[in-house]
């Protein structure tokens, strides 16, 4: 069987209209280009209390390897719990006059979990993580960025034919071994989020393509 | 349509092949995860022992370890009492990323 250009050319445009919702605006990212970012824990919006740190432990490694120096997870989380701020809530409500004095952070990631877990049916399940984030400039308060994504899992699901159904499985295995279901697919989520053309972040310093990045214009 | 499926396989397989990671990751992320979902299985004493085996792998590699990664040795280092060992992290984190100054700085001034 040969692959014939034409279905390339036909892939090309569908691939497109996923990807454009809405272009993003990045002026306001070129102009303070963070080098820092800081995560606080994610407000958890979800029926899921695992949600919380489901989420929170997979969102360091995107960041990290799209150019930008994260603070480390856990150590923010308690340094502001020994701080009189034991919730996220408090965290997110934090002044970012303070967040400059303490820590130093060029920007600040806020994000809300919205949807996560899995629900079981009698032959299948879905498992659906669902994120809003939004990048903030410490020193100006100036939104950078905002996007917001769903991911789901269905184990029952074979769309796609013979190939999809042994996708699916592949995944459905992965997943079955796994407590936390949700968990395995907030890196999906997360590069969906943050990392796809367009729509994610601009690159960081430590990226090798962060001086020659294109204007995407 | 099952060629189409078969080709953006491949693409995706390209791409994955085409992005090496910036950063030798180990087991920093699932100690994290354990530490919050199931902490006996992830004391300061557990985690410190999976960690310094990462570092010994990232270095066998020449590879770079990820940002926070001494910080958060350090921090484990400074719930064991273990000052020297979190201060010399700390610095470490400073070194490798000129970012976590501030914060570093402060965590050392505590210890």
């Amino acid at each position: 069987m040969k692959l014939r250009p034409s279905i390339i050319l036909l892939m090309i445009p569908s691939l497109l209209l996923v990807g454009c919702v809405k272009p993003m605006d990045y002026t306001t990212f070129r102009k303070y280009r963070p080098r820092s970012i800081l995560v606080p824990p994610p407000l958890n919006e979800s029926t899921e209390v695992a949600a919380t740190y489901g989420y929170y432990t997979t969102v360091t490694r995107p960041l990290a390897e799209s150019g930008y120096y994260v603070f480390p997870i856990a150590v923010i989380d308690q340094f502001f719990k020994e701080n009189g701020m034991p919730t996220a809530y408090e965290m997110h409500q934090a002044p970012l006059k303070k967040i400059d004095e303490i820590f130093g952070a060029d920007a600040v990631l806020y994000t809300r979990v919205k949807q996560y877990g899995t629900k079981y049916y009698i032959i299948n399940s879905t498992t659906i993580v669902e994120v809003e984030a939004t990048l903030i400039d410490v020193k100006t308060g100036s939104t950078l960025w905002e996007n917001k994504t769903i991911h789901q899992v269905s184990s029952g699901d074979s769309g796609g034919g013979l190939i999809g159904a042994a996708v699916s499985a592949a995944v459905t295995q992965i997943l079955n071994s796994s407590i936390d279901q949700a968990h395995a697919i907030c890196p999906v989520a997360n590069a969906q989020l943050l990392q796809t053309k367009d729509r994610g972040l601009l690159l960081g310093p430590y990226h090798p393509e962060y001086s020659t990045e294109q204007t995407v214009e | 349509m099952r060629h189409g499926l078969i080709l953006l396989a491949c693409l995706g397989l390209l791409t994955g092949c085409a992005s090496r990671t910036l950063y030798s990751w180990g087991s920093y992320e699932s100690q994290l995860y354990a530490m919050y979902s199931t902490p006996d299985s992830a004391t300061p004493e557990l985690q410190i022992l999976k960690l310094e085996e990462d570092i010994q792998k990232a270095r066998a590699k020449d590879h770079k370890l990820p940002p926070g990664f001494y910080a958060h040795l350090g921090f484990l280092y400074y719930q064991q009492g273990q000052r020297d060992l979190a201060k010399r992290a700390f610095e470490t984190e400073k070194a490798a990323f000129p970012e976590s100054t501030v914060f570093m700085d402060r965590l050392i001034a505590r210890l």
